[in-house]
């Protein structure tokens, strides 16, 4: 008898004991949601490890951010947020907003004011998106073209991705209709700013698939990033849409004998939101690690580590060196001026709208 | 006569026996218990839930009670766009909504059926509470400043005389206090409340309801809603959005499943979708195709395989039952890769056939990114699930059976036709089932190695689930899938039987 209760009360104490610390250590951490490989490395160096020698929290890192917005509906229908900061696109972001899931962001309010003591408001100015959106980088969706393989005359305009005659062979495109509706109409003679409008027809989107049409038996369609850089570095495709920060690391870190074609590339955001739902205790720290790490040098250190460019214009003159290649990474983002001589804007609120009819159109032309 | 046999105890005999049936029944199930509720609460009712979404619609109606409501006199398949009540009662659902926040969500879920409304809610959210309806607060403050006084709205409206003259602005009320008191905490009692509430109460002394204190509202110019809306935008004003508002305003809705069928609703009832649009049954059909095609494969290849592991000697036939199973414990991911390196036109397989010179170097086989690929890879992959019944069924065939046949005067393929065949007829019905099941609902595979003909309807599932986010679309095409493997399971019992499937000995 005496045993069994010193036995059960060894485990009562016990149990007491480690819920405390389950407590406590709660406490001190947090759940960021990114997308892994070399993203999520570059905001473990810029953000991560120094925000946790600033505080003592401990950062998690949860590598779900292309299906967060699934996740996040179902999190929140079972009503359980387990994520305390999330890593979007700024589509993505748009819809979460849309659903309630993300929390709405008052960017003077909650977030530093730029180094040169701008306001937040001004510092992003138009990459605000969306009011639940924090916006991180400008990355691009730009053309790579193997060197070797494209002979004397090498590309410079996108509209060599359709000229099957001068550069024969595959191409790689994204498997959906956003950038590659856009990028056949212009490269059909819709004039940039009309691309929208036109898309917007019937017509419009019979042209732009007439166009892509002429290419679709040359076409090999990429669902992952790191697609095409591998169908690149294999000789499969001689040029092929992706993320300009995958073609930076197959270029400079791999050697590779692939180019850069920034003509028309195509500027999309990434950042952060905030899920709705959290306990107060948990937003605060949320919303503290978002002060910390959107704040002009943070922004600038991500540069360090990936080609993407800061969403701040604070930040743009403090970008430095590759922090392993030691190479100016200016030139490489997609921002400078050299590269952004023709640039291409994402119309999100248009996607918005236009996405679920486009994509049915488009998968039903793709099976065809 | 039978009533006469008694038990031990005194009872009839019959009573006696099925009360102790019935406790050994009851006993068996206590002990099954534990598993039944667990997979009752982790599998049956979340995929009922699930199922559930094809036909739930609810959104609407919650989201814009009123206006469905209001949009029941209006007929959707006149090219008229709805009448000012209708303007009225969307004014409220939407004051309404835009606190909650629910508009966006309605507006993503119509834009499934409609082009364009996503952005429509999400502006009209933005400008609702801009509309010119603030005069109305004014007149009815300028006419006795009770109409301004919180406190003095709070009891007109707990006093049911009132409540029954005033039915518009009491509901517009009700729901404005409780969105108050949900959104930010603040007290009805304490706060003025909103001009939407002013805009009903207007619309109920324009009607002619006695007011607690009389207001003389014939004056007053009314603000058109209408016209306020269509300032708006002009796609309020397009009976198109109306339709589908109405068309979609029930609670349950067949939409998700005409919709996975090619189908859609229109304002005429079903009609086809527009041919561009159509993909869903062609999918169907091909992932059917391609499943048997598949199964058939891993049939043809997995036979020998089965036959040789149980007619060799038994430390040959280990070895080779390690290499059946080597792939069996890789990664799925990397052996879909591996097939990439080999399979791809600057792959091993082309360059081996370039050297050897079967093909042309400029003319390379296409093996991957389209159907060939997903039936190579997908072969490989579920070949196992083939083998392993074949083999244990096999090993229960008495090789002394085929001896006899031959010693009979059987030549060996008569005797294995007649003799052999047939007993491994129930391990080919194992295997065509798993490998068939499990084909038909792969996903990974496919969209690796299948490109843009080599897909399944499993893809279009899982994009409706994580992208698109149309969960009642994924949720009808599920279904369909179940339903298609149910009956051709249904159609293998009528015409096989399932008695005749063994897994093993």
């Amino acid at each position: 008898m005496k045993v069994t209760m010193k036995l059960m009360a060894t485990s009562c104490l016990t149990l007491t004991a480690a819920m405390a610390q389950a407590d406590g250590h709660m406490a001190n951490e947090m759940t960021i949601v990114s997308w892994g490989g070399a993203y999520s490395a570059s905001q473990q160096g810029a953000y991560h490890d120094p925000y946790t020698e600033k505080t003592g929290v401990t950062i998690i890192n949860d590598e779900s951010s292309a299906e967060a917005v699934a996740k996040l509906r179902a999190m929140n229908e079972a009503g359980n947020v387990t994520w305390d900061v999330v890593d979007v696109v700024a589509s993505d972001a748009i819809r979460l907003c849309d659903e309630g899931l993300a929390m709405e962001i008052d960017p003077d309010e909650m977030l530093a004011d730029g180094h040169d003591g701008s306001k937040a408001s001004e510092d992003f100015g138009d990459l605000l998106v969306s009011d639940c959106f924090i916006p991180q980088i400008v990355y691009s969706t730009t053309v790579g073209y193997r060197t070797d393989l494209v002979g004397d005359t090498p590309p410079t305009e996108i509209c060599a991705l359709f000229d099957t005659e001068t550069y024969p062979g595959k191409r790689s495109l994204e498997k959906r209709p956003i950038n590659n509706m856009e990028w056949a109409l212009l490269c059909d003679g819709v004039a940039k700013d009309d691309v929208y409008d036109v898309l917007e027809t019937e017509e419009g989107q019979a042209q732009a698939f007439a166009k892509l049409d002429t290419i679709k038996d040359d076409t090999i369609w990429w669902s992952a990033g790191a697609d095409t850089p591998q169908l690149l570095a294999d000789g499969e495709v001689i040029m092929g849409s992706t993320y300009n920060g995958r073609l930076f690391a197959l270029i400079e870190e791999e050697k590779q004998p692939v180019a850069m074609l920034w003509d028309a590339q195509v500027f999309d955001l990434d950042g952060w939101i905030i899920p709705t739902g959290l306990s107060d205790e948990r937003k605060a720290r949320a919303l503290d690690y978002i002060m910390f790490a959107t704040d002009t040098q943070r922004l600038a250190d991500q540069a360090k580590y990936i080609s993407y460019g800061p969403a701040r214009k604070s930040s743009a003159p403090l970008v430095g060196k590759h922090a392993t290649l030691g190479i100016d990474m200016a030139p490489h983002m997609p921002t400078d001026p050299e590269n952004a001589k023709n640039t291409f804007l994402y119309n999100y609120s248009w996607w918005a709208d236009y996405r679920d009819d486009l994509d049915a159109k488009f998968q039903a032309w793709l099976s065809k | 006569m039978s009533d006469s046999v008694i038990a031990a105890d005194g009872r009839p005999l019959k009573a006696s026996l099925n009360r102790a049936l019935r406790r050994q029944k009851l006993r068996a199930l206590a002990l099954i218990a534990p598993l039944l509720i667990f997979i009752l609460v982790s599998f049956v009712m979340p995929i009922a839930d699930m199922l559930f979404r094809s036909v739930e619609n609810e959104i609407v109606e919650n989201t814009l009670p009123r206006t469905v409501t209001a949009l029941e006199g209006w007929d959707s398949s006149s090219d008229q766009v709805p009448g000012e009540e209708v303007f009225e009662a969307l004014y409220t659902d939407l004051a309404i909504a835009v606190e909650y926040k629910s508009h966006t969500r309605l507006g993503s879920r119509l834009n499934y059926e409609a082009t364009g409304i996503s952005s429509l809610f999400r502006k009209s959210g933005r400008r609702v509470k801009k509309f010119d309806t603030d005069i109305y607060a004014e007149v009815f403050a300028a006419a006795d400043p009770a109409y301004a006084d919180p406190g003095q709205w709070a009891a007109w409206m707990s006093d049911d005389t009132v409540r029954a003259q005033l039915p518009v602005t009491t509901s517009a009320y009700d729901d404005w206090a409780q969105m108050i008191i949900d959104t930010d905490g603040d007290i009805p009692a304490e706060e003025t409340p909103w001009n939407f509430v002013y805009t009903a109460l207007f619309q109920d002394a324009a009607a002619g309801a006695s007011l607690p204190i009389a207001v003389d509202v014939s004056t007053v110019e009314p603000v058109s809603l209408r016209a306020e809306f269509g300032d708006l935008d002009d796609k309020w004003l397009d009976p198109e959005v109306w339709q589908t508002i109405k068309i979609y305003s029930p609670k349950f809705t067949n939409g998700y499943f005409l919709n996975s069928v090619d189908l859609m609703k229109g304002p005429e009832g079903v009609e086809s979708r527009p041919e561009n649009q159509q993909i869903y049954i062609k999918l169907f059909v091909r992932t059917l195709i391609m499943s048997l095609s598949i199964m058939g494969m891993c049939v043809l290849l997995g036979y020998p395989i089965a036959w040789l592991l149980a007619n060799l000697k038994a430390r040959t036939a280990n070895l080779l039952m390690i290499l059946v199973l080597l792939p069996f414990w890789t990664s799925l991911l990397v052996r879909t890769s591996a097939w990439k390196v080999l399979l791809q036109q600057q792959g091993v397989i082309n360059d081996t056939l370039v050297w050897i010179g079967i093909v042309a170097d400029d003319n390379r086989l296409e093996l991957i990114n389209n159907q060939t690929g997903t039936i190579i890879a997908m072969t490989h992959i579920l070949l196992p699930f083939m083998i392993l019944p074949l083999y244990s069924v096999m090993k229960t065939i008495p090789p002394s059976y085929l001896r006899a046949a031959k010693s009979l005067g059987a030549t060996d393929w008569t005797a294995f036709w007649r003799v052999y065949f047939p007993q491994s007829v129930p391990g080919i019905g194992a295997g065509c089932i798993l490998v068939f099941i499990l084909s038909i609902g792969y996903y990974i595979t496919p969209e690796l190695v299948g490109g843009t003909k080599g897909v399944f309807i499993s893809n279009r599932i899982a994009y409706h689930i994580s992208s698109s986010l149309n969960w009642g679309l994924a949720a009808a095409l599920g279904t369909i899938l179940l339903a298609i493997v149910m009956a051709l399971y249904w159609a293998y019992d009528k015409i096989v039987g399932i008695d005749n499937v063994k897994l093993g000995g």
